[in-house]
């Protein structure tokens, strides 16, 4: 079953500030997604496959294609859907992992992995036990869960995000970098964490930096090729 | 829950608001961003029935705002809304204890129980970080950010649905802004508010928002989920703004 399906997508930069550059960064990109598979976005730095997958998370805005997304049982297109339907597809369909927890004052981390399940409506205890569960497997000790990771270092931050994006079951998950800043052991789960989400059905789109951890997890490529300058 | 559209507010020859729309959904916060002079403090005191307009309209459930009589707007704004300054002494009597300030809302509001109205007031002044001890205190002897704490639980004691903020943490030092956001934050989504957020800070804009309108010279620019706008923006002056935050 397909979940997400990417047509004829362009995204250009428009830089007033820059004296109006203009920065062509997609053209023409077209991928399909089904349930249970992972893809890994390949190609050289600066070819846009974050700018692709922020289009996808709604993040970007995009200049012309659709970005067909399966959110209850429906097809919606992100790259016309309003901030309403994409608060709704960002709850209940699309997750998305980034490379830097954007890091909110004062909440505790177990509070900021169960945020995405209470906001499901998932009763309070059980979306603790839930994030707790992914922090301890994560190999982040229980003394660090009521602190908010405003103070932690790179990779127990990450951690914090990872478990946060694989709470909830999402039908899509975005991954960018998931592995970059953690340690083999780390690591390790996370491939664990990916594996297991593909067999629950979620589809995986990701951008891996580390050739091992690609070959592990993701069925297949997709190249994202730098656009020629035309103009 | 609220709408409104063609809203025009011209001072002389300047335009505060030149054909401004906005809409605004139950448990959605709406930040509105600009300069000052962008016309957003116009817009926020237009929506709340508390600036009239030389064209336009603003329908709450249904009912035309800008038609309605005074009471019906005062009743609104005891009930249905809360607004909060972003001055807290505009908001509170400083001459009746911090207690009275925030249980005389409820009265206002139709409760007559006193033991009730104490109770209810010792619970959202726990709810906003500040010690029930204090209730009978004068609030002139607080600090700027209890002020406002304060005047967060006596808006929010009647239980209103739409909350209009004028920059809420304007004027406090960054450490008590902190707090006060994330205060904010939590209770917005706990009660499900719906809130129209004036401010002239990004990142409170980020932390608090679901959606973003940006103003510039009485025109919304741009508007669109929140992330998308500080992440991409597209008009000029959105990036003009965007760039020039200072990353902590």
């Amino acid at each position: 079953m397909t979940v997400l399906r990417v047509e004829a997508l362009a995204k250009d930069f428009m830089l007033h500030l820059q004296g109006g550059l203009h920065m062509p960064v997609l053209r023409d990109v077209a991928l399909a997604i089904g349930a249970g598979e992972c893809v890994a976005l390949v190609g050289p730095s600066g070819a846009g496959k974050s700018t692709l997958m922020r289009c996808i998370q709604g993040n970007y805005g995009v200049g012309a294609g659709h970005i067909m997304l399966r959110h209850c049982g429906e097809w919606v297109d992100v790259a016309a859907a309003d901030a309403r339907l994409m608060r709704a597809v960002r709850r209940d369909t699309l997750g998305y992992v980034s490379q830097f927890l954007r890091v909110i004052p004062r909440v505790p981390s177990l509070e900021i992995v169960a945020e995405p399940l209470l906001a499901r409506g998932v009763p309070g205890d059980i979306a603790r036990v839930r994030a707790k569960d992914l922090l301890l497997r994560l190999n982040m000790p229980e003394a660090l869960h009521g602190l908010p990771p405003a103070t932690f270092s790179g990779g127990e931050q990450q951690r914090v995000n990872l478990a946060r994006g694989f709470a909830p079951h999402y039908p899509l998950l975005l991954l960018d970098e998931p592995t970059a800043s953690l340690d083999a052991a780390n690591a390790e789960v996370v491939i664990g964490l990916i594996t297991e989400a593909k067999r629950a059905g979620s589809a995986i789109l990701g951008i891996f930096h580390d050739a091992a951890v690609r070959a592990r997890v993701a069925d297949r490529l997709f190249e994202v090729h730098p656009v020629r300058e035309t103009a | 829950m609220m709408h409104a559209e063609g809203l025009v507010l011209r001072f002389g020859a300047v335009a505060a608001l030149d054909d401004v729309a906005m809409e605004i959904h139950p448990g959605e916060v709406l930040a509105i961003v600009g300069e000052s002079g962008s016309g957003k403090t116009s817009l926020l005191r237009v929506l709340a029935g508390l600036q009239p307009v030389q064209a336009g309209s603003v329908v709450f459930d249904g009912q035309e705002v800008l038609s309605l009589s005074d009471a019906a707007k005062r009743r609104l704004m005891r009930t249905e809304w809360g607004f909060i300054h972003q001055n807290a002494r505009d908001a509170l009597r400083l001459d009746i204890s911090a207690g009275g300030n925030v249980g005389e809302r409820l009265m206002a509001a139709g409760a007559r129980h006193y033991g009730r109205i104490r109770e209810e007031t010792a619970h959202w002044l726990r709810r906003v970080e500040i010690d029930p001890a204090r209730m009978d205190e004068n609030p002139r002897n607080f600090s700027g950010g209890m002020q406002q704490r304060l005047q967060i639980a006596r808006t929010l004691i009647t239980r209103p649905r739409l909350v209009f903020m004028d920059e809420p943490t304007g004027g406090l030092d960054v450490s008590v802004q902190a707090k006060l956001l994330d205060l904010i934050r939590g209770l917005v989504a706990e009660l499900g508010l719906a809130v129209v957020l004036v401010t002239h800070d990004i990142a409170a804009a980020r932390l608090l928002a679901h959606r973003i309108m940006v103003m510039r010279h009485g025109r919304v620019v741009e508007e669109g989920l929140t992330d998308r706008v500080l992440d991409d923006p597209r008009h000029a002056y959105t990036q003009l703004l965007v760039s020039s935050v200072l990353a902590a």
